[in-house]
């Protein structure tokens, strides 16, 4: 018997709101299954259960906010067969009505066509005085994310998405000794190679050199594997799965950097298929819980539109990042002739807690060696 | 299908993709991808569903012929 509670989605995160249900009383779960959605300043988040049973008792009903640490559902494992009516402790019975008192009453049932939305949602365009059917197409339901937006649009008001992207931000800086190194590399065969591997493919298949780039980036942790994990409690733990968090940009605003799950395992086509999955559903739909909390490094590619060089910011506990930038044509020596190659600046933001510049240097150079024999990346 | 309606079908799709996007903002000579910020991924999903309702996939090396939305309908219109 274990209580499944409101789980921590980052640092900032103190509450959510609790949207549906994906599960109901006596319905099996398996470990890594979905059992709710939750609204966070992230957006809406898919969470999952951490171990095999059966879901005995839900405990919140949805709409509602939670506390992070709020028993929301009661798990009975499998093997467990006696089912227990009471809560696991008066705490939580506690708690959970504390939470739903907290809701603002439910609009009036004579209120006509009430769109969708969260409670949250609706508290505060109700004190911004923001009219929620001005926020929805097609009968979507409303989410505090964008009466935030409506409002952040108009003023300098921060959202929350702002400032739990300022706290991490301000929390790297006061805290993370930073050391920055950089490094140009020809990526002209990898980009030749890249070309002939797409020829023989569809469009649904084709690759992306962003793939590619996270791919080499994956393979080289494994040969540098110090800038892979956390700096906890004054030492360096590395990870033995490599989560890169990619940074993607949102279409409206703000910036997400969800991790690709156990990137080591992918070769070059499930590398492109899992970023593709996770840029879409960064930007048109769900992330899951584990998506967002489990990042072992975050890989920041501004290269598509962008700039030539990225010195990023390490987001804590993690302990580097990379930052590619725009390849671009550039004059390049080889031996004693001068040509115009496809260039592209790599840089590595280390903290200088965890590991030295010999370490990133290390990092730097194999990336380079990786991208000049790209069909190793397959 | 005419030009007007492959010009229609590629609208629709970038606004599937970039819905805060106004219509009345899609400047057919400008650069798709710079001008309404759609990067290689979204761009490639505006691809696969252009190779899905007209039927033409893009190789990557006719990337160039595809830069604006006036470019990209004539390319539609040649390999009908």
């Amino acid at each position: 018997m274990s209580t499944f509670v409101m789980p921590s989605l980052g640092a900032d995160m103190q509450s959510a709101v609790l949207m549906e249900w994906k599960v109901k009383e006596g319905d099996h779960v398996s470990k890594g299954d979905v059992i709710a959605e939750v609204e966070t300043s992230k957006g809406v988040i898919e969470i999952e259960v951490f171990e095999d049973g059966i879901v005995e008792k839900i405990l919140v009903p949805e709409e509602t906010e939670s506390k992070v640490g709020t028993p929301l559902a009661i798990i009975r494992s499998s093997n467990e067969s006696t089912a227990v009516e009471k809560p696991t402790s008066p705490n939580a019975a506690a708690e959970t009505k504390e939470a739903e008192s907290s809701i603002p009453p439910q609009p009036l049932p004579d209120e006509p066509q009430r769109v969708k939305s969260s409670p949250l949602a609706r508290k505060k365009a109700k004190e911004l005085g923001i009219e929620l059917s001005t926020l929805t197409k097609d009968d979507k339901p409303v989410h505090l994310a964008q009466v935030e937006f409506k409002k952040a649009s108009g003023t300098t008001e921060m959202g929350g998405m702002r400032q739990a992207i300022a706290k991490a931000m301000s929390r790297s800086n006061a805290e993370i000794p930073h050391y920055y190194l950089s490094t140009s590399i020809n990526m002209t065969s990898a980009l030749h190679w890249l070309e002939e591997l797409n020829e023989g493919k569809t469009i649904e298949d084709r690759i992306l050199p962003a793939a590619l780039l996270i791919r080499a980036v994956v393979r080289t942790l494994q040969e540098v594997p110090q800038l892979n994990g956390f700096w906890m409690d004054d030492a360096l733990h590395l990870s033995e799965a490599i989560n890169p968090g990619i940074a993607i940009a949102l279409r409206k605003e703000g910036l997400i950097t969800p991790a690709l799950l156990n990137a080591e395992h992918m070769n070059i086509d499930a590398t492109m298929h899992a970023l593709g999955d996770l840029v879409t559903r960064t930007r048109y739909g769900k992330l899951r819980g584990s998506e967002i909390t489990q990042q072992t490094i975050t890989i920041t590619n501004l290269g598509d539109l962008g700039v030539e060089s990225v010195y990023g910011v390490i987001y804590p506990p993690q302990v580097a990042l990379v930052g590619l930038g725009r390849i671009m044509d550039t004059p390049w020596a080889d031996g004693d002739s001068l040509s115009v190659r496809k260039v592209m600046q790599a840089t590595l933001s280390g903290d200088h807690r965890a590991t030295d510049g010999r370490t990133g240097g290390q990092f730097l150079n194999k990336l380079d060696q990786i991208l000049q024999t790209p069909e190793e990346l397959l | 299908m005419s030009a007007e309606e492959i010009k229609q079908i590629i609208i629709k799709q970038i606004l599937e993709i970039a819905p805060e996007i106004n219509e009345e903002d899609i400047d057919p000579n400008a650069h798709i991808q710079r001008s309404l910020e759609i990067d290689s991924f979204d761009f490639l999903r505006i691809l696969t569903a252009l190779n899905k309702e007209i039927g033409v996939g893009v190789p990557e090396a006719d990337y160039g012929q595809v830069d604006t939305l006036s470019h990209m309908v004539d390319y539609f219109v040649k390999h009908l």
